[in-house]
């Protein structure tokens, strides 16, 4: 007798569709709680961990930014091989704002991400109209243009950087922004993905012909998009910058452009919460792996392949479908 | 010193299309991404080396054992990790860009960084050719990428083995309606280009020594002579590297060496938004914009 | 009775590198015609339309529609000033539920006075439009994931879409191909009925015994040239088209 693998809903998933979530506190747990852990857990970290490790989450916190800024392209079309670009540039627009016009990091941050969203918008818009993959090769260069033309002509700070930048308050507000930010864009731009407006730039990704014969100007949503991502990449960067209290070529760097993709590999693409996860799992991993020394780029490398390979689903979607259904062996009908 | 920068700008021409000759198998014709060529290429210049000077064989057995070793690993490289994630670029540029990662890191990290690590010339000798001193080492490399490019040239467009490499890369599925096993074929393909990249290691690496760091820039210099000349195109991968090689060498010698990746990457960046397709690439016209 | 054509197309030609695709098409179309546009395959039924609707550049040639000169500009802009057009291939999301396939026409500028803009109100407008080409209401129709549907379905998906845009001309490319007769025969009279409306129409099809009892005018391509332009019956007589179709008799 033959048998196959069936996957049913859970139960509790379908006892908790629509209204019916409000039966029981079970079910609204159900529903809820994947939400309220993550707000909880970044609440409560910051106070349990150590100055080491409340960097690390810092980290993961700018990281996850970067993931879920590289994931809102990916889901509109475009994929980005220079995260590292919108960083950078908001590294810079704040370190500059700070430097030449000491503005505080109240102002500089947003202003940043703004202004930074709009320069990379900008330097992006040519491209907008070409293949995936061309756009890709782009995004790639410009950040390794940008550190050597910095370089060459020396312009803000050349190779030495800008530094002895004015400080956030305190440790304490560092961390709760940065993870306040990571929490607010998770959430925000979840929802903007959801809706409506959402669904034009999924569908410009699925079938782009589709969404110009309805009238729509896809350069225009496209942009948009662009213009978002890199907003959030900007303020970023220039999160880090204060924190820092330095900007440089490193700012450019390709760790900048890899990590955010390794994290949605890892976590799942096609959800921010994916990215956020994958970049939660993969920062700590690569600190705790910082005992390997060279080695852990190496690990970094094989890890990446596995995955991709193995689980290309990602880790958030597998968590996913586990909790809301389960699988079990049927005989095959006859 | 004019006819020194021209003659230099020559034989590094030739020494990116020798790098990207492989490339342009894998990649532009064959339509399979192997984003690990640069690491392949150091790969192979270390097998040589840990041959000759840990094993004690001769030079020429260590190369040519090291390339076949290198088409080795692209197979199975493609056989175990890109044939699973065929078709997905996005996939296929990850994975083999991670395991080319792996590759060099490990490389670094066993300390393999250091002058006593290259390989030998050739031929000790030099030639004076229009005034500027040529060594042998460099007509070596002038000599064999002319003959790789005819031999490329006449497989791929009088072999029915390069038809099919052409094939996949156009339509997968009407290619498996022929007959023709894709999965093989791009094997094959991705094990020659890994192969065709030990040869253009075992003969540029002697010019200095083995340099990690070179891996990156191998493959970012083969990625850009391609998709400035257009994937897939020979001719264009030719004239690609002529382009790229007198510009890097005349803004080296007479602008700056700051200056010469930034005049490539330029390069690639108006090639990438004026024509995407590159010089003489074969992208229809509604595929190329949308 | 001097009125503007609706759509006015004048010795519009494309060539594709050597390949002549379309040859000095030219042809008036009046409001509320239904124009049937026929041919060989390859005679450049599609890329007059393309031309015609902005997806590919004319090499020469002009189109004006409503009086205004459309020629060269971008798709979506044609589709604002009030043409709609469905595609051969049909793509629809097809993860996506058939009424959510709806929601981007719908989100379209040109339908902006139409729900709010609220998420929901684009919904029922999306059911109601597709109750409407014949999605059936109480069998949720609708609500079934667009990969599961079959092709007479999508086709009318399609359809629903060009609708949802409120144009005053309606393209339609090969909508009965693929279909079953009894299909076919359940989709004509929403065409009727768009006519009544008030819409025009130009449809491209093989299948031309459906498309003659509908159409008014019809018009005649071969290898990029057109050939005929008349009334149905008349065409079909034309010595030339005679042979375009069946080839020659020796």
């Amino acid at each position: 007798m033959q048998k196959r693998k069936e996957r049913i809903d859970r139960g509790i998933k379908v006892r908790s569709e629509d209204i019916f979530a409000l039966c029981s506190w079970k079910e609204m747990l159900y529903l809820s709680g994947p939400r309220l852990l993550p707000l909880i857990a970044f609440a409560l970290l910051p106070l349990v961990l150590g100055t080491y490790w409340q960097r690390v989450l810092l980290s993961v916190a700018v990281f996850g930014l970067l993931a879920i800024s590289w994931d809102i392209l990916a889901q509109s079309g475009m994929v980005s091989l220079g995260q590292a670009l919108f960083f950078g540039t908001g590294a810079y627009c704040s370190g500059v704002l700070n430097h030449y016009w000491h503005l505080p990091p109240m102002v500089t941050i947003p202003a940043a991400a703004v202004v930074g969203g709009v320069i990379c918008t900008l330097l992006l818009l040519p491209v907008l109209r070409l293949r995936g993959i061309y756009f890709a090769m782009v995004t790639l260069i410009i950040p390794l243009m940008l550190v050597r033309i910095v370089e060459a002509t020396k312009v803000f700070g050349g190779t030495e950087g800008l530094s002895g930048l004015t400080p956030l308050p305190s440790h304490w507000i560092e961390l709760y922004v940065s993870l306040a930010a990571l929490l607010g864009a998770l959430f925000g731009f979840r929802r903007v993905m959801s809706s409506d407006y959402g669904l034009v730039l999924k569908g410009i990704n699925d079938n782009d012909r589709s969404v110009m014969n309805a009238g729509i100007n896809i350069y225009w949503f496209k942009a948009q998009a662009l213009f978002l991502s890199s907003a959030v990449g900007a303020f970023a960067g220039a999160l880090m910058t204060h924190v820092y209290m330095f900007v440089g070529m490193p700012v450019f760097a390709l760790d900048y452009s890899i990590l955010p993709i390794a994290a949605v590999v890892v976590g799942g693409h096609g959800s921010l919460a994916g990215a956020a996860l994958g970049a939660f799992i993969l920062v700590p991993l690569s600190e705790a792996l910082r005992a390997l020394g060279g080695l852990r780029i190496v690990f970094y490398g094989v890890f990446l392949v596995v995955f991709i390979v193995a689980l290309p689903e990602g880790i958030f979607h597998f968590v996913t479908r586990k909790y809301h259904q389960f699988e079990r062996w049927v005989e095959v009908e006859k | 010193m004019f006819a020194g920068t021209v003659l230099y700008a020559l034989i590094n021409s030739v020494i990116l299309l020798l790098m990207a000759i492989g490339f342009n198998l894998t990649f532009g014709i064959s339509g399979v991404s192997n984003f690990a060529y640069g690491a392949l290429y150091i790969m192979a210049a270390f097998a040589t080396w840990m041959l000759m000077n840990l094993v004690g064989l001769p030079y020429f057995l260590s190369a040519i054992l090291s390339i076949l070793f290198t088409a080795l690993v692209g197979a199975l490289m493609y056989r175990f990790i890109i044939m699973r994630v065929r078709g997905q670029v996005l996939s296929e540029v990850i994975a083999t860009f991670g395991i080319g990662l792996a590759i060099l890191e490990f490389f670094r990290y066993l300390g393999f960084v250091g002058i006593e690590y290259s390989l030998p010339v050739f031929l000790d000798h030099s030639f004076i050719i229009a005034g500027t001193y040529v060594d042998m080492q460099r007509i070596l490399i002038v000599v064999s990428s002319v003959v790789l490019i005819l031999l490329l040239w006449l497989f791929i467009h009088h072999t029915s083995i390069g038809l099919a490499f052409r094939g996949i890369a156009q339509d997968e599925r009407t290619a498996l309606t022929f007959g023709m096993d894709s999965d093989y074929i791009a094997m094959l393909s991705v094990s020659i280009g890994a192969g065709l990249a030990a040869i253009a290691a075992t003969v540029i690496v002697p010019l200095g020594t083995i340099s990690v760091g070179e891996g990156y820039e191998v493959l970012l210099n083969a990625l850009a002579v391609c998709i400035i000349g257009g994937l897939g195109s020979t001719g264009g991968v030719i004239v690609a590297s002529l382009f790229v090689g007198f510009a890097q060498r005349f803004t080296d010698t007479y602008i700056g060496s700051h200056w010469t990746m930034i005049v490539s990457l330029v390069a690639i960046l108006l090639v990438l938004v004026i024509k995407p397709s590159g010089l003489y690439g074969k992208q229809k016209e509604l595929e190329e914009r949308i | 009775m001097s009125l503007t054509p609706l759509l006015r197309v004048v010795e519009l030609s494309k060539a594709f590198g050597g390949v002549q695709a379309v040859s000095r098409i030219s042809f008036d179309l009046p409001k509320g015609q239904l124009l049937g546009v026929i041919g060989p395959n390859g005679s450049g039924k599609t890329t007059t339309v393309n031309l015609i609707t902005g997806f590919v550049k004319a090499t020469s040639g002009k189109v004006f529609f409503k009086g205004r000169d459309i020629t060269g500009l971008a798709p979506h802009k044609i589709v604002r000033l009030g043409i709609a057009r469905t595609f051969q291939m049909v793509k629809p999301f097809y993860q996506l539920p058939a009424f959510k396939n709806m929601i981007v026409p719908l989100y379209s500028p040109r339908v902006k006075g139409l729900a709010g803009g609220k998420y929901g109100d684009r919904d029922a407008v999306a059911l109601d439009l597709l109750e409407e080409v014949g999605f059936e209401r109480d069998a949720q129709v609708a609500y079934k994931v667009a990969s599961v549907l079959p092709q007479g379905y999508l086709k009318r998906l399609e359809l629903a879409k060009a609708i949802a845009l409120q144009p005053d001309l309606m393209i339609l490319d090969e909508l009965f191909s693929g279909l079953s007769l009894a299909e076919v025969a359940s989709i004509v009279p929403i065409i009727e009925k768009l006519l009544l409306e008030g819409k025009t129409i130009i449809m491209i099809e093989h299948r031309l015994k459906e498309l003659f009892r509908i159409a008014h005018r019809v018009v005649v391509l071969n290898y990029g040239r057109m050939i005929a332009d008349g009334p149905a019956k008349e065409v079909m007589e034309n010595e030339e088209v005679k042979k375009a179709y069946l080839g020659s008799e020796e």
